[in-house]
């Protein structure tokens, strides 16, 4: 018998108010004219603050969670931790993505509402407590994105991009529901916790190995693992640079998320067969990831197979299977979450109207033009390619530490050669902002748009300033999982 | 007599425990950096500006010699507080004898590079001073480091200006140049990032001495050795590891060559000394010979390579590998000296020859590449056949260009001559034979670096640029004459420097007594 427990609700505040706003702004965005749409920008803002503030207070006490809904929702530092990176991110997304929305007349609503909805998603994901809860906070987050990345509904692109993603994340869902279905016939519960505890004394034991798979399968498409990785570029090239920021940070926190309620908190028993697996999926993303960027000429499809290498890295820190572990890997998604958006945003930052910077040649001679904003993408880039004493590098050294620890040195050595040639296409990028000379039509002023500016210096000066303040975060981390 | 004044050091230095002196001096270069970036607009506010800092820096560096008590050696102006708890991440720093002088070198140099680069940078000036200052100051990051983490933070770090350094200000081929320097060098260093996760993972820390206390079998000796080997081997650059070298000089700026060839390739005979020595003594031992071998073949080969180069800059780079080579010979023969012949002045004396020719050879090849972009900053040509008869047109040069040259040869009386004869010294009372091949260097060294003085200095003017060159600036004059001074003081009397090391060096060579596996 399901009861009703008035406490719930607390535990679930962060989320009743971001929805109830959501459907405020919904209702407030009919009624104003697009050239009112600022409103509807700051209130999602407020929005997005108001609902941090809900998750700072309720923050739980490190190493005690707490279950509600009858263990439908779990309420734990994990949860809060990433659902505050998450509500920053999409921050993030919205301040970086104002002018260039607007600019392209792609400013609309629907922007603003389909990024609170799917960050609605990904808070309900990270604190999936059952299998229907999991299911439930993805596919609000994947309905959302998929339209988001049709936003430019006339580019041809976009629509490419956006139903290539609607196909294989359409599939992916299924696998995964299918995955569940399995694991549900095995174990007789959707509860993640039970189905945890039920692991050891099943009667089917290869139907709960085999539904293993296929929720392998679904986590591994949605941080974009290889094989499962064919999306990804052509998501991220085809959608405006708005939504690559959204879609490329917040959604590989919710997607770490969901890996570990649904990999170590549901089925953790079975970790000695899912860690090998994982393994596998790291070393053939930081293969393929690395390796393939090198090719790229388009500065978003490079971020993207260069997301591909860092799903490898992230991955790594799932092999151990220890809560150091995962701390290292929440760390390293984190780090990767707030590079990820510097690196979106100077794309945005640089377009113009009528004009996408979004090759690798168009960063050429950024220095001249601006040696503040190259400074910035330069120490982006040295972060993502993982050189001391960027905020990259520890989240890096972290990962590999957990790894080693683990036992799983090849898995590290095989973790750095590719860094090694990721190194390359990384250099690159500061390559033609330093070294080469500005085009004649580049010389332009770049467009100023003060919160943008503001904004993305601080976060790229945080990617820094992390290098030498990692400790607190790390710790918070560490706390988190209780290692 | 004696005692007093070293009462009185020793009082200076409780007082100066109050100064974090080494903080001080890899900061302030850092943080002066940022000051010319913000503040260097015009670029001679960048120029005087970072003129001040390196300046003070070098004086500030000057009390870490004179304060630290080279009879008591060991590790004094130590720092130490904790940066990240949970893994024992110590901001640790102290520095020994050794890494007293490679700071001191490294101030010094620093000073000179800037004053060199005034005229002759003149395109985003502050851009180009701030990489330098940042430079300088990661460079005595790494050499004051206890903490393997810190070390290999500003290990890594010093990549980055050094990068941009080659890639803004170089030649033609400046961004191959680069790329490969950085890709290179990352390449090294990244695997003995593994040993060191490794190592706190049997230690629990970071510390450089808890590493050196950790009892490691033979096994993991040699994994970690051979981590530290191609993290250093790349760094010095050792034979066949070196092609990196090449392109970097050629293609660097005069003050990146200079900086590279003088303080940069003395991380990796630094990180030998540091890491592989202490931490792995029983593989060091075990594969002492891969390194001796590779030092020889350094020595003869390179310096054959040295001799067919049309390129002034690739023919001292070439033979800075032949010089660092003696470097790595050095210490590792110190090995064998110490374990199978029971001879541990022969070791302090291969192990002090080492750092003698670190410092030396950043006298004088620091020295040979300001000579070179002296003539560059003229005829922007680096090639050796479009000079000749200079000492027709520039006298004064000519006089520091040969001298340089005495010293890149091992002449008596200059700095090359007393790092090259311990070390050889030493090799004889380990092995005749490895002693016979690098005493070789004094055939080779001499023949190509007197012939491109032939070519260069002497004989008639046939450039009819090169007749109309004009003799050495005040501020070239500057930078010349303190090398010169420098390579004649350390030639004549070694003592001082020797005096500073003696000490630290013994420790290292006792140290080694003890096996771990």
């Amino acid at each position: 018998m399901i009861e009703f427990n008035p406490n719930d609700l607390r535990a679930v505040l962060p989320e009743l108010v971001l929805l109830g706003a959501t459907c405020a702004i919904l209702l407030v965005d009919l009624f104003i004219k697009p050239a009112q749409r600022d409103i509807t920008h700051w209130l999602s803002l407020l929005a997005l603050a108001v609902t941090a503030v809900f998750v700072w207070n309720g923050f739980p006490v490190p190493g005690q969670g707490t279950l509600a809904f009858n263990g439908m929702f779990v309420h734990d530092g994990i949860a809060a931790t990433l659902k505050l990176f998450i509500l920053l991110t999409a921050a993030l997304t919205f301040v970086y993505g104002r002018n260039y929305l607007g600019e392209r007349g792609l400013r609309i609503g629907e922007f603003y509402l389909l990024v609170l909805f799917a960050t609605l998603g990904m808070m309900l994901l990270v604190s999936a407590g059952s299998l229907i809860t999991a299911y439930l906070g993805l596919e609000l987050l994947a309905l959302s994105s998929y339209a988001l990345v049709a936003l430019n509904r006339d580019s041809a692109v976009s629509a490419e991009a956006a139903i290539k993603y609607f196909v294989l994340g359409a599939l992916a869902s299924g696998l995964l529901l299918y995955g569940m279905s399995m694991v549900y016939g095995a174990t007789g519960t959707l509860d993640l916790a039970r189905i945890h505890a039920s692991t050891g004394s099943l009667q089917h034991p290869n139907l709960l190995a085999i539904g293993l798979v296929f929720i392998v399968v679904g986590v591994a498409f949605k941080l974009g693992a290889v094989p499962f990785h064919m999306w990804l570029p052509d998501v991220y090239h085809g959608a405006p640079t708005a939504v690559t920021t959204f879609i490329g940070s917040a959604p590989k926190l919710a997607a770490f998320g969901m890996a570990y309620r649904l990999l170590e908190g549901g089925l953790g028993g079975l970790s000695a067969q899912w860690t090998l697996m994982l393994a596998l999926l790291a070393v053939a993303s930081l293969a393929v990831g690395n390796l393939f960027a090198i090719a790229q000429t388009n500065l978003k499809r490079m971020l993207a197979y260069s997301t591909i290498s860092h799903v490898g890295f992230l991955l790594t820190g799932f092999v151990g299977a220890t809560p150091a572990g995962y701390a290292a890997a929440m760390f390293y998604a984190i780090s990767y979450a707030l590079t990820a958006a510097v690196a979106f945003g100077m794309i945005a930052l640089l377009a113009r109207r009528g004009f996408e910077a979004e090759e690798i040649d168009d960063f050429r001679g950024l220095n001249q033009r601006s040696p503040w904003y190259a400074g910035i993408m330069a120490i982006t880039m040295f972060s993502l390619a993982g050189v001391p004493p960027l905020f990259g590098f520890f989240a890096k050294l972290l990962v590999l530490k957990s790894a080693i620890d683990a036992g799983f040195l090849w898995l590290a050595i095989v973790a750095i050669v590719f860094a090694i040639i990721g190194l390359y296409y990384y250099l690159r990028v500061v390559k033609v902002m330093y070294f080469d000379a500005p085009a004649d039509t580049e010389s332009l002023p770049l467009p100023a748009d003060r919160p943008l500016r503001w904004v993305i210096s601080i976060n790229g000066l945080a990617l820094l300033a992390l290098g030498f303040l990692w400790g607190p975060l790390f710790d918070w981390c560490n706390r988190a999982f209780g290692a | 007599m004696d005692r007093c004044p070293r009462r009185l050091i020793e009082g200076n230095d409780e007082t100066m425990a109050h100064w974090p002196l080494l903080s001080i001096l890899v900061w302030l270069p850092i943080i002066g950096a940022l000051a010319v970036l913000a503040f260097g607009r015009r670029a001679d506010t960048a120029r005087w500006l970072t003129l001040l800092v390196a300046l003070a820096t070098f004086v500030l560096s000057i009390p870490l010699y004179l304060h630290y008590d080279a009879a008591r050696g060991g590790m004094q102006f130590v720092e130490s507080h904790a940066w990240i708890d949970s893994l024992k991440v110590f901001y640790a720093l102290g520095v020994d004898g050794i890494a007293v002088a490679l700071v001191v070198l490294t101030t010094f140099t620093s000073v000179l590079v800037i004053v060199g680069a005034w005229g002759s940078i003149d395109t985003r000036v502050s851009q180009y001073m701030a990489a330098m200052l940042a430079l300088e100051g990661m460079l005595i990051g790494v050499f004051a480091a206890t903490d393997a983490l810190l070390f290999y933070v500003f290990f890594e770090a010093m990549l980055i200006p050094m990068f941009i350094i080659i890639g803004i200000w170089g030649g033609p081929r400046r961004v191959y140049a680069t790329l490969k320097f950085f890709i290179y060098t990352f390449l090294g260093s990244i695997f003995m990032l593994v040993g060191l996760i490794y190592l706190h993972m049997q230690t629990g820390e970071f510390s450089i001495a808890a590493f050196a206390a950790a009892n490691l079998d033979m096994k993991e000796q040699a994994w970690l050795f051979f981590a530290f080997l191609i993290a250093f081997a790349i760094k010095v650059p050792m034979w066949p590891v070196h092609t990196w070298l090449p392109d970097a000089h050629v293609e660097a700026p005069t003050g990146g060559s200079v900086i590279l060839a003088a303080i940069m390739l003395k991380v990796g005979g630094y990180g030998f000394i540091r890491f592989s020595l202490p931490i792995t003594p029983d593989a060091s031992q075990e594969y002492a010979w891969v390194v001796i071998a590779m030092s020889l073949v350094a020595v003869v080969y390179i310096g054959y390579v040295a001799l067919v180069q049309d390129d002034m800059k690739k023919l001292i780079a070439y033979s800075s590998i032949a010089h660092m080579a003696f470097v790595t010979l050095g210490i590792f023969i110190t090995l064998a000296l110490v374990r199978t012949h029971a001879n541990a002045d022969a070791a302090r004396l291969g192990l002090q020859g080492a750092m003698v020719q670190m410092v030396s050879h950043g006298f004088v090849s620091g020295a040979m590449f300001s000579c070179i972009g002296v003539l560059y900053d003229r005829l922007h040509s680096r090639m050796i056949k479009d000079y000749g008869g200079v000492v027709n047109v520039m006298p004064w040069y000519a006089a520091f260009f040969v001298l340089f040259a005495m010293a890149n040869c091992g002449l008596p009386g200059t700095s090359g001559f007393v790092g090259e004869f311990m070390v050889i010294l030493a090799a004889f009372q380990d092995n005749a034979w490895v002693a016979a091949v690098a005493a070789f260097t004094l055939i080779i060294g001499a023949a190509y670096t007197l012939w491109l003085v032939k070519r260069v200095i002497f004989g008639e003017v046939t450039n009819p640029k090169v007749a109309k060159l004009d003799d050495l600036d005040a501020r070239e004059w500057i930078v010349l004459g303190s090398f010169a001074a420098a390579v004649l003081v350390v030639g004549i009397y070694p003592k001082p420097l020797t005096d500073l090391m003696e000490t630290s060096v013994q420790q290292i060579v006792s140290a080694l007594l003890v096996s771990k596996a």
